[in-house]
């Protein structure tokens, strides 16, 4: 066995395979989780009959729902750009499995610039988004186009200056090294707390700013159903539609896996051995705050689109930079 | 080293279809009569970029790229096509006649940098490529030897983008700013 995992290529295609795996199979449990939520908080029963309990088998059905449906491009379509688009969100999505540790061996590949690749590789989705909402000849997918460029270049840079934070204190951009820097970070006695209890702010705007990278509301302006449609995936139909849904689940939870690893501690709880309850520990914490997510859709109006811009610019951005500052200060003088 | 010598080695096997991507795409970027075509194909060209600097184990330089040029500057690019009403399509203006002048321009470049690269390292295989850089390094160097270029860099930016604010930004007129608009 150890001798077939020493062999690159067996290990490389194996890992493919497991990411292969992963993306849809978190797309299904978290889309699961959102009908039914969803459905509990309205007072409703939600997926009910396919697969005879629960309706657990409801999203798995509307999957092969879609594989069967006739591929529909418009005439006016630019037929490249629109058949690659989808494409380019789901690769920006998987790409960032690769750097996921759901325990200290359990990862694909620990990069020195983990943080980094994650905020550079996501920020590739904005250009197929662009690239849909352009092709389609539609007038309601490029203004989800356009709206959604506008938004994912205002809430990146508070992202990317939230973890900053996170970094000067772990003094390590590796997603491992943060998380074992955080298993031995003490503040109150012995017991070793998250980045969480400290990195508070940088935490909160992390999570509004993911929110809006993930165009779920209130900031869901690009895919605004009751003014777009559906935004840039208006003109989509069958499989193609798939790779978006997938796409905007599996970044829910790779998004909520990063916030998971930076700020909640990851694979890390007092006490359990990270080998073995790694993978249980963290799917709990990232669970726990896709929940949160869901449970914001049904609680929080939709914001105005120069709301949404302010936000960003004057509350998130200086925010997040009198953070650093803090932090940096913190760690210079302690 | 012999040709059979340089193809037995993996990484130049995908140094050279890479390396030909990029070619072949930025080739494309100058010829595509559709100018968000020629910007995705600037996109094909960069990441390809980014893979050549990863080749050469310069992690940060290959994410930077990724980062600032596809994630940022191309998605500005594409923005501001868009939104600009600028014609897109087939634009008989974006050709023009002078393409023995831009041959020359860009063949004298080529020549002077090759000129300047093999006058400067020979045959000398170069040392320390392939060991990686550690971010670590580089940043120390920005902020310890680099400071001053660095700053500098910095404030012509920022004058930059005042100057484009200042450009922009549309003042009340007298009226309006005496209704308090």
């Amino acid at each position: 066995m150890s001798d077939l995992l020493a062999n690159f290529w067996i290990l490389l295609a194996l890992k493919l395979v497991a990411i292969g795996a992963l993306v849809p199979v978190t797309a299904l449990v978290i889309g699961y989780a959102e009908l039914k939520i969803s459905a509990h908080m309205q007072s409703r029963i939600g997926p009910y009959f396919a697969g005879g309990r629960w309706g657990w088998a409801q999203l798995i059905a509307d999957g092969i729902k879609f594989f069967q449906k006739e591929d529909i491009i418009p005439e006016e379509a630019d037929r490249q750009v629109f058949k690659w688009a989808p494409a380019l969100v789901l690769l920006s999505t998987v790409a960032l499995f690769v750097v996921i540790p759901f325990s200290p061996t359990l990862i694909v590949q620990d990069l020195d610039l983990g943080v980094f690749y994650v905020l550079a590789i996501s920020s590739v989705s904005t250009i197929g988004v662009l690239m849909a909402g352009w092709s389609s000849a539609n007038k309601y997918s490029l203004m989800g186009g356009l709206r959604a460029a506008g938004q994912l270049i205002a809430y990146e840079l508070p992202l990317l200056l939230a973890v900053v934070g996170v970094i000067i204190q772990a003094g390590t951009m590796s997603l491992v090294g943060i998380v074992e820097a955080q298993a031995s970070f003490e503040v109150f006695g012995t017991i070793a707390v998250p980045y969480v209890a400290v990195q508070f702010v940088g935490f909160l705007v992390f999570m509004t700013a993911a929110l809006a990278e993930l165009n779920r509301i209130p900031f869901d302006l690009p895919v605004a159903e009751s003014e777009l449609v559906m935004g840039f995936v208006t003109e989509y139909s069958g499989f193609r539609f798939l790779f978006f849904f997938l796409g905007e689940y599996a970044n829910m939870f790779s998004m909520s896996a990063i916030a998971s690893t930076l700020f909640l501690g990851g694979y890390h709880f007092p006490g359990l051995n990270a080998e073995i309850w790694g993978p249980v520990v963290l799917t709990v914490k990232i669970l726990a705050l896709a929940f949160l997510m869901i449970w914001f859709r049904w609680t929080f109006p939709r914001l105005r689109e120069d709301q949404l811009q302010k936000f960003a610019w004057k509350w998130l951005i200086p925010v997040s930079l009198a953070n650093i500052a803090v932090t940096g200060i913190f760690k210079v003088v302690m | 080293m012999s040709l059979s010598d340089w193809l037995s080695e993996p990484t130049n096997w995908v140094f050279l279809v890479v390396g030909l991507g990029v070619a072949g795409s930025a080739f494309r970027v100058v010829t595509s009569k559709n100018v968000v075509h020629a910007a995705l194909y600037l996109v094909a060209t960069l990441g390809g970029t980014a893979v050549l600097f990863l080749l050469l184990s310069a992690e940060f330089v290959a994410w930077v790229l990724v980062l600032v040029y596809i994630g940022a500057v191309i998605v500005l690019f594409l923005f501001g096509i868009m939104i600009t009403r600028a014609p897109i399509g087939y634009d008989a203006s974006l050709d023009n006649n002078r393409r023995g002048i831009a041959a020359v321009v860009s063949g004298a470049l080529f020549l002077l940098m090759s000129w300047a690269a093999i006058d400067f390292f020979g045959s000398e295989p170069l040392q320390g490529i392939g060991e990686g850089t550690s971010t670590e390094l580089l940043g120390e160097s920005i902020l310890g030897r680099f400071v001053f270029p660095f700053e500098i860099v910095s404030f012509v930016l920022l004058a930059a983008l005042i100057g484009g604010i200042t450009v922009a930004r549309k003042d009340a007129t007298p009226a309006e700013s005496e209704e308090g608009v």
